[in-house]
């Protein structure tokens, strides 16, 4: 083994593990709104509004602009590209709103799938290319992490080998190339909810993924205290007729975490993937409610299930400002509730709440 | 991915954790009284006594004829072969007063080192020819756990890729085979002290190692639950002219730790190497006294670092017996303090218990 080259000097490591602490301290959490154009376009389409830049720069402002109170549950939020760059109303950037919050800017930094030739239509993720120079400059213009989506599937032969160690290896990549640049890398590797396998078969290919996410991140001399990871829970297929409670998922989920993820790494940040907005709360709540040791702050990342309500009660109309703001407000109190188990289940919903979000092989 | 195959059932899975529990329980760690006949032979010549079945005999009758008082820093004792079938004078096997004491009986189940061609003077372990009928005769004879030593080292172009992999696979099918017949597997990956590296070296090596231990661990389907690790503290060499404190040792440790051993694992069972008794004690104190959270026990498997001062009070002599046995019990209640992090020191210096242990390159 050749003598050590330092990735990263004790400077640089301290600013990552701090800025890794910020989001995920005192159950805070992450809000997801970094949806593509096209995927913004399957959202608005639900809610009959036209996609269009203005309308997407609308509804961020209605979120990013709510009362600051919202810096108690929401400590980092996930920008789209188009969306770092755009102002509210009075011509201020979204990004100083949110840096005025005391929340951490982020940025998505994948760009999208690329099938993996030869394997049962699985894939691997593009973006390296050009990445440090993209990350330099996103650090400049105020993100201090970044978020990379790879997604692998439980079906006949999946996920086989090849889509394991390559969505692995591309995920270490990015990891180590944001750290270079200051950007904390959030490291996701979706293992999506389609199809009709049970809890303790998404438990055993979550466990396989994430020990090999693990293995390949220690080989890329990545700096596991200045990350973070947003792993799916470990929940039974779409398809599957069992069902589960809260907390049998809250088991097989930290079992699973417990296997793979070293304590070193400050936060696991969960994604809703189709989750209704409460279940994804519940089944937050009951994760920090599990028996197990858990060293790592279990917290979310959640897109849909912060915004599904917000979404409909906007509507894209202007006029809907206040409702909307309150629905946004409500998901991520709650949500960090949860993620100190302090959850208390209200008893009626609103229909959006346990509506489930599930659109299958979603990709965004 | 194939659908799993679930390696353990339940109940198996239980009695491995359970096993594993009792071993590190609160303020108990391990007497590694495996030593091979070889072995022994440096031990007992150092003190001027022959190398016999009979002297052997005797030097563990002193160890296990310690009185009750190390019931509560004892949870477990390594046998090597021999010794599992040997008796006391009073035709007592020594399996039967370790177990009566309520202490976990183990079992050194490795054959030694060979050569790995091709590398710089690296190795490999042998001993899993025949494995599995082994363990369960030896599971039949008393034995709940085992032993399996790796040994890597540092140097110029060392351990190389082939000699990390290597080793964690080999160690990786005796776990697997141990847990097969009921057997908790200590999983020993040993980076020597030899050598002029600093603790920072020590701790990128030993880092590296761990990391390809647990994926090997994952990729054999090994239930980390019911497993116990016995790895090297991070140290520098022995040959370093920079000296550091307890308090570093135990910050590179922990934190080597905590990057790569999953919270699943329920104790970390640290070798004592070459340090003296006391050293061996003021390090495994700051370990457990290190700021950083620390999921799983942190305790020792000492074989010199307890052993030293009984042999050197005994020379071969009964007469010595009695103090000999009060010289162990002494070091076994020190390291069951020094466990929970409450041992002040021993304040007397000099005698067995500071003088260094260290011998080059040991094999045993």
């Amino acid at each position: 083994m050749a003598h050590r080259f330092p990735a990263l000097t004790s400077e640089q490591k301290k600013e990552l593990s701090e800025i890794a602490q910020r989001i995920v301290a005192n159950g805070k959490g992450i809000l997801a709104a970094d949806e593509s154009v096209g995927t913004m376009g399957n959202r608005l389409q639900r809610i009959k509004v036209e996609n269009t830049e203005e309308n997407r720069r609308q509804f961020r402002e209605i979120l990013f602009t709510v009362d600051n109170s919202i810096n108690q549950s929401i400590g980092g939020v996930i920008l789209f590209h188009e969306t770092l760059y755009q102002k509210d109303s009075q011509g201020k950037l979204f990004r100083n709103i949110l840096k005025e919050k005391g929340i951490v800017v982020g940025i998505k930094l994948d760009q999208g799938g690329a099938p993996l030739a030869g394997t049962n239509k699985e894939t691997t993720i593009q973006g390296l290319d050009g990445l440090s120079e993209r990350c330099a400059q996103y650090k400049k213009d105020g993100a201090d992490f970044g978020k990379w989506r790879a997604v692998l599937r439980i079906d006949n032969q999946c996920p086989s080998n090849l889509a394991i160690q390559e969505n692995a290896n591309t995920l270490a990549r990015y990891a180590s190339i944001c750290q270079q640049n200051g950007l904390v890398p959030i490291v996701e590797p979706e293992v999506i909810p389609d199809g009709d396998h049970d809890l303790e078969h998404c438990q055993y290919v979550t466990e396989k993924v994430l020990a090999a996410v693990y293995k390949a991140l220690n080989d890329h001399h990545v700096y596991l205290e200045g990350t973070l990871l947003k792993p799916n829970m470990v929940t039974a297929g779409h398809a599957c007729t069992k069902k589960y409670t809260p907390e049998q998922v809250a088991m097989a989920t930290v079992t699973a975490l417990h296997r793979t993820v070293p304590a070193a790494v400050p936060g696991i940040c969960f994604l809703s993937g189709g989750m209704s907005e409460e279940d994804a709360t519940l089944n937050l709540n009951a994760i920090n409610l599990c028996p197990l040791p858990k060293p790592w702050k279990l917290s979310f990342s959640y897109g849909r299930a912060l915004q599904a309500s917000a979404l409909a009660a906007w509507g894209g109309k202007a006029a809907n400002k206040k409702a909307t703001q309150e629905a946004f407000m409500k998901r991520a109190l709650a949500n960090c509730q949860a993620a100190k188990g302090q959850y208390v289940h209200m008893g009626s919903s609103a229909a959006t709440s346990t509506q489930s979000l599930f659109t299958a092989s979603y990709t965004y | 991915m194939p659908h799993s195959y679930p390696a353990l059932s339940a109940e198996q899975k239980k009695e491995l954790s359970d096993i594993a529990l009792r071993i590190v329980a609160p303020g108990k760690g391990i007497l590694a009284a495996d030593e091979s006949v070889g072995s022994m032979a440096k031990r007992l010549s150092q003190i001027g006594v022959e190398n016999t079945e009979e002297n052997r005999r005797l030097y563990r009758q002193v160890l296990f004829s310690a009185d009750d008082r190390v019931k509560k820093c004892i949870g477990g004792v390594i046998f090597f072969h021999e010794t599992l079938y040997q008796k006391d004078d009073n035709g007592v096997p020594f399996v039967r007063t370790i177990q009566d004491k309520g202490i976990v009986v183990g079992i050194k189940v490795d054959k030694g080192v060979v050569p790995l061609a091709g590398t710089d003077g690296e190795t490999t372990t042998q001993g899993l020819d025949g494995l599995s009928e082994r363990c369960a005769q030896y599971k039949k004879d008393g034995a709940n756990f085992a032993k399996w030593r790796c040994v890597l080292k540092i140097s110029e172009r060392t351990p190389s890729a082939l000699a990390i992999l290597e080793n964690a696979n080999v160690l990786a099918r005796y776990a697997s085979i141990c847990q097969q017949n009921g057997i908790v597997p200590i999983v020993e990956p040993e980076i020597l002290p030899d050598g002029d590296h600093d603790l920072k070296r020590c701790q990128y090596v030993t880092e590296k190692v761990l990391a390809a231990v647990y994926k090997a661990l994952s990729d054999h389907h090994v239930y980390l639950e019911g497993t116990l690790l016995k790895p090297n503290m991070v140290t520098p060499g022995h040959a370093c002219p920079i000296k550091y404190s307890p308090e570093e040792i135990a910050m590179a440790t922990v934190t080597a730790l905590r990057r790569t051993v999953p919270p699943a694992v329920p104790g970390v069972t640290f070798l004592s190497g070459g340090q003296s008794e006391e050293e061996a004690s003021l390090n495994l104190n700051a370990i457990n006294r290190c700021p950083l959270p620390r999921p799983w026990a942190l305790t020792f498997s000492y074989g010199r670092a307890l052993q030293a001062s009984a042999l050197n009070a005994w020379r071969g002599q009964q007469d010595n017996a009695g103090a000999a046995t009060e010289e162990f019990i002494k070091r076994a209640e020190v390291n069951g303090l020094a466990a929970q992090g409450k041992y002040e020191g021993s304040g007397e210096d000099g005698g067995a218990a500071a003088q260094s242990l260290y011998i080059a390159n040991h094999a045993y």
